[in-house]
């Protein structure tokens, strides 16, 4: 069976479209030989990213089993995640200033 | 295993025979562009730095034209300067000609004017040709090869399939004895932790941190958030989130070799294996530190299609997105998206990269040495221009 979506590493949280996946779509999300179905809400492009389980609002997101950031608002399970709703932690000179 | 390659005076070998028609100051950049456009075989490099700078980047500009000069892909050199620009030409000059190159110089100022400099520059420039049309290409064992890794203009499948195919490739060079280098040190924010396992000694591993600390801060001492400059707005549209996410996916270009130095930008390295340069991610500056360390073939993965090449080292293009390979195939030399589509390993299109570095260092064209799209140099400068 082909997969929809890549899921890197089992830490994950987000999933990686490999094609461009409608809302309301159920999709096979890989990872190595395991899949899952998922049913995804939003529209999500090509590469774009959806939570594969829901992340609170702070929860680290993982990607490569890494963190890649945290969320800003909710992202419940097979919702789109992207800047709307991650923010960076590395590079914030905006929060340094206003440290100050 | 070998390719076919110029072996010069030092013993280094290009995989290119150019003569080099090297500005040393933005203000002299039209004579030496119009010099090249003139005499067939020449390449010409400007940058837009060389004076009114501090005494720290006058010292970076003067290093890096030097190692210019000094790249194994130029036979001769011919300087273009102004005359009362900061760098100092006899230095380069002389730092140049140590290698054996032939190197010669013009001064606008002196001759009297760009029209007389051109004409003279045009003259000296037909007879080093003549001379390095001469010089046959000869086989070289691959160890000799100086390889420059960069990704540009990335999106998702960039961490998924040409980065990691690079890793593959890079280590395969490493493993022959070559050398390979990578930069782009703002990509390597969020994943330094990663990067610093790779490290040969704990001498790497600490400055690893150190220069990943310097670009963060660097960035962060303008008081915004890097997002939007990094990752690019390009970037965000190809499903990158953050600086956190297009490290990790960056970072699989320098495989799994051990990182055995680390060099201040444009720094040759005395030593072969896989090394690390300063340098950000921008293309023209990294490029040039890739050029000014000897790098004699750069491969460069993309996912939106990044087309820049450079006037004197083959770019190889690599990408993982099928769009991209189709909708800028004139740009795009080789396309690993078979990976992502489970057609293909990373493992064996790692061998095809590295089969393309032999070929294209043996002299095989690259599109961007075809299309003529290489003019993606400057000089990367730490200080204000004063």
């Amino acid at each position: 069976m082909k997969i929809d979506a890549l899921l890197i590493n089992s830490k994950d949280n987000v999933a990686t479209a490999l094609r461009d996946i409608d809302a309301n779509e159920s999709v096979t999300v890989g990872e190595n030989k395991k899949k899952k179905s998922i049913s995804v809400k939003e529209k999500i492009p090509f590469g774009h990213k959806f939570a594969t389980k829901t992340i609170k609002k702070d929860g680290n997101i993982y990607k490569y089993g890494e963190i890649i950031g945290k969320a800003t608002k909710s992202i419940p399970e097979g919702y789109y995640a992207h800047i709307h709703n991650i923010e960076s932690l590395r590079g914030r000179g905006d929060l340094e200033r206003k440290l100050k | 295993m070998r390719f076919s390659g110029y072996e010069r005076a030092n013993g280094s070998v290009g995989t290119r025979n150019y003569v080099g028609i090297i500005s040393t100051v933005v203000c002299a950049n039209e004579v030496a562009i119009d010099i090249a456009n003139k005499v067939k075989g020449t390449v010409y490099f400007t940058h837009q730095q060389g004076c009114c700078q501090t005494p720290v980047d006058i010292k970076r500009v003067t290093d890096t034209l030097i190692g210019l000069g000094n790249n194994p892909n130029l036979h001769s050199v011919l300087l273009v300067s102004l005359g009362c620009e900061s760098v100092d030409i006899d230095e380069v000059q002389k730092q140049i000609a140590q290698t054996g190159k032939k190197v010669e110089s013009i001064i606008i100022q002196e001759i009297g004017g760009a029209a007389r400099s051109i004409s003279s520059g045009t003259l000296k420039a037909q007879e080093m040709v003549r001379d390095a049309s001469k010089q046959k290409s000869e086989w070289h064992p691959i160890d000799k090869l100086v390889l420059g890794l960069k990704c540009g203009s990335s999106d998702t499948t960039s961490g998924l399939a040409p980065n990691p195919a690079l890793g593959v490739a890079s280590d395969i060079l490493v493993e022959k004895g070559g050398t390979s280098i990578f930069g782009e040190v703002t990509e390597i924010i969020g994943a330094e932790h990663i990067m610093a396992k790779h490290a040969a000694n704990e001498k790497v591993e600490k400055k690893i941190y150190e220069l990943v600390n310097r670009m963060e801060n660097r960035a962060k001492s303008v008081g915004a958030d890097i997002r939007g400059g990094q990752p690019t707005g390009g970037n965000i549209k190809g499903g990158l989130t953050t600086i956190e996410e297009k490290s990790l996916g960056a970072i699989a270009k320098a495989g799994n070799a051990k990182i055995q130095a680390v060099y201040e930008y444009g720094k040759k390295p005395d030593r072969k294996g896989l090394v690390m340069m300063d340098s950000p991610g921008r293309e023209p500056e990294l490029l040039t530190g890739l050029a000014s360390a000897g790098a004699t073939v750069i491969v460069f993965t993309t996912g939106r299609g990044a087309p820049q090449g450079f006037p004197f080292v083959p770019v190889i293009k690599v990408t993982g997105n099928k769009n991209t390979m189709n909708k800028l195939s004139d740009h795009m030399d080789l396309d690993v998206s078979p990976v992502i589509r489970g057609e293909e390993t990373i493992k064996e299109a790692g061998k095809r990269i590295f089969s393309e570095i032999i070929d294209v260092a043996s002299g095989k064209l690259t599109k961007a040495e075809i299309s003529g799209y290489t003019k993606a140099m400057d000089i990367y400068t730490i200080g204000p221009v004063i």
